[in-house]
């Protein structure tokens, strides 16, 4: 139960990327006839990938996945236009391929706004309005948290900052197959996404750039992606993140009902055992998304507990965190280090049933209890 | 990523629990993660008869807590006394780098609670 982290490669999938790890490899470069049959591959697949955002073709660039998405967005909109002005927003809760760029900007002399969220992990739109200035050239607010599944109005927010003149970018990495995915409706000049979240295959992703958004690429070298990042395409991992999208989205609704049911019942299950609390909001939230924290234990041995017992998940605890600092997220949303280390994420998928989610049930209230009968701070 | 050995002592932690009439309690806390050990310990003579513990922490934390208990019980204080953290970790057939500080825990919570023990068996002595 941790699809938030990555997710299998459906069958199907596999199927249709088969043929380009065979018999054709061609370059799509080449003008011969491997070459013209990858370079028709590639182009079904923008096509695909174009039309389920709502977008034109010229306007998606392959990429190497989300956090390389992200660090183009990012990085490649403030070098483009600097000579507009230096500033960019962002939020406390943003995946560290975000957050990590933005940073890394403010030290190459960018200024950085990180904005606040509530304690559902929300954006207010009202504080990216405040925010805004003269010279803010961009704005990036992910379109749902991976961590507390919190959903963002990205549609309103877009609305403020492309009223305002600046370029607005939405990690939609945890959304993509998930949400409605047109780039109008939701306002934003750019979105990336990662095919290894929708039952896609690793390390290939898409970013959506609208047309006449100025953009400097990360990658130098051949004239592929339109000269915004060389190199020689992946033809059959995109076709792989096509098929696996088109796929997500046309099951969307149907999946979603299956999820929440699940989701809900998850969570219902869990508040049952003391000292418990949800995190996020329950209404504007992932329907895969579950997250908790238990008070008076820690995350890591609940998880190493779960593995013993079949079950993956994964805890924002500062143990499991290998920086030792606990989730910068859950930090955000104002609890405290005591309580974000008892913190447990648990992400629903194709694959999960009502009978996995009562086998959870079942397992957890009984870790949770030996796991606090050994913590100083539980007095029973 | 933990030994076996780890995984036996989180799984089966020994001398879990508290110690009613202990002779020292060592309570410490790891500034780098927030988490706390709580150790008691029981002292005839000058052996060390029962050791108990609580912690909360990781996998490792608890392993550690376990494995220091087996250590220091049928130890004099001043051997116990000498337990540093890299015996803790060698005890547990290695740690991953980023968990060694959580052998100092143990290790610390150990010296705490025989300090304690130094302190209170001074003032009956004294008394
Ligand atoms: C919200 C979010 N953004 C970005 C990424 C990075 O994506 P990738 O693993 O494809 O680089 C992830 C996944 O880890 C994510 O959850
Ligand atoms: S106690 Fe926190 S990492 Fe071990």
């Amino acid at each position: 139960m941790d699809h938030a982290a990555t997710t299998a490669l459906r069958p199907e999938v596999l199927d249709s990327m088969l043929p380009y790890f065979g018999s054709e490899f061609g370059n799509a470069s080449s003008v011969y006839g491997w070459g013209r049959r990858a370079r028709q591959a590639l182009d079904s697949a923008r096509d695909t990938v174009s039309g389920l955002l709502g977008a034109s073709s010229d306007e998606i660039i392959f990429t190497s996945g989300g956090s390389e998405g992200a660090n183009l967005a990012i990085k490649g909109v403030a070098w483009a236009n600097q000579n507009r002005g230096k500033h960019i927003i962002t939020s406390a809760i943003e995946h560290h391929a975000v957050l990590d760029s933005v940073l890394w900007l403010e030290k190459q002399g960018f200024e950085i706004t990180i904005l606040p969220v509530d304690a559902e992990g929300q954006v207010a739109p009202a504080q990216v309005a405040e925010a805004l200035r003269p010279d803010t050239i961009l704005v990036s607010i992910m379109h749902a948290n991976n961590e507390v599944g919190t959903i963002q109005p990205i549609s309103e927010i877009g609305a403020i900052v492309r009223e305002h003149g600046a370029f607005f970018h939405t990690d939609a990495v945890q959304t993509a197959g998930v949400l409605g995915m047109s780039v109008q409706e939701l306002n934003v000049d750019l979105l990336s996404l990662s095919a290894h979240k929708f039952y896609g295959p690793k390390g290939v992703g898409a970013l959506y750039l609208r047309k006449g958004v100025r953009l400097n690429p990360l990658i130098h070298g051949g004239a592929q992606e339109k000269r915004r990042r060389a190199g020689t395409e992946n033809v059959a991992g995109i076709v792989g993140l096509a098929k696996a999208l088109e796929l997500a989205q046309e099951e969307r609704e149907e999946e979603n009902a299956r999820l929440i049911a699940l989701r809900d019942r998850l969570i219902e299950g869990l508040m049952r055992i003391p000292s418990t609390k949800v995190n996020g909001s329950l209404v504007q939230r992932l329907p895969n998304n579950v997250n908790v924290c238990f008070e008076f234990i820690e995350g890591e041995s609940m998880l190493l507990n779960l593995d013993l017992r079949g079950v993956a998940a994964s805890s924002g605890s500062a143990c499991t965190s290998g920086s030792l600092d606990p989730s910068h997220v859950l930090l955000a949303m104002g609890l405290t280090h005591e309580i974000a280390h008892g913190s447990l994420r648990l992400t629903l998928g194709r694959d999960n049933t009502e009978a996995d989610v009562d086998y959870v049930l079942q397992e957890v209230p009984m870790i949770v209890e030996r796991l606090r009968a050994m913590s100083p701070l539980y007095q029973g | 990523m933990y030994s076996d050995k780890v995984m036996d002592h989180f799984t089966n932690p020994r001398n879990v629990g508290e110690i009613a009439d202990a002779d020292g309690i060592g309570e410490v806390g790891n500034a780098r993660c927030g988490d706390i050990m709580k150790l008691w310990i029981k002292v005839d003579g000058d052996v060390i008869t029962d050791v108990k513990f609580k912690t909360f922490g990781c996998g490792a934390a608890i392993a550690t807590s376990s494995v220091i208990t087996e250590m220091a019980i049928g130890k004099t204080v001043a051997e116990a006394e000498r337990i540093t953290n890299q015996e803790v970790a060698e005890e547990l057939h290695g740690l991953p780098s980023v968990k060694m500080h959580c052998s100092n825990l143990a290790a610390e919570a150990l010296m705490a609670a025989i300090e304690d023990y130094r302190k209170k068996s001074d003032k009956t002595s004294a008394s």
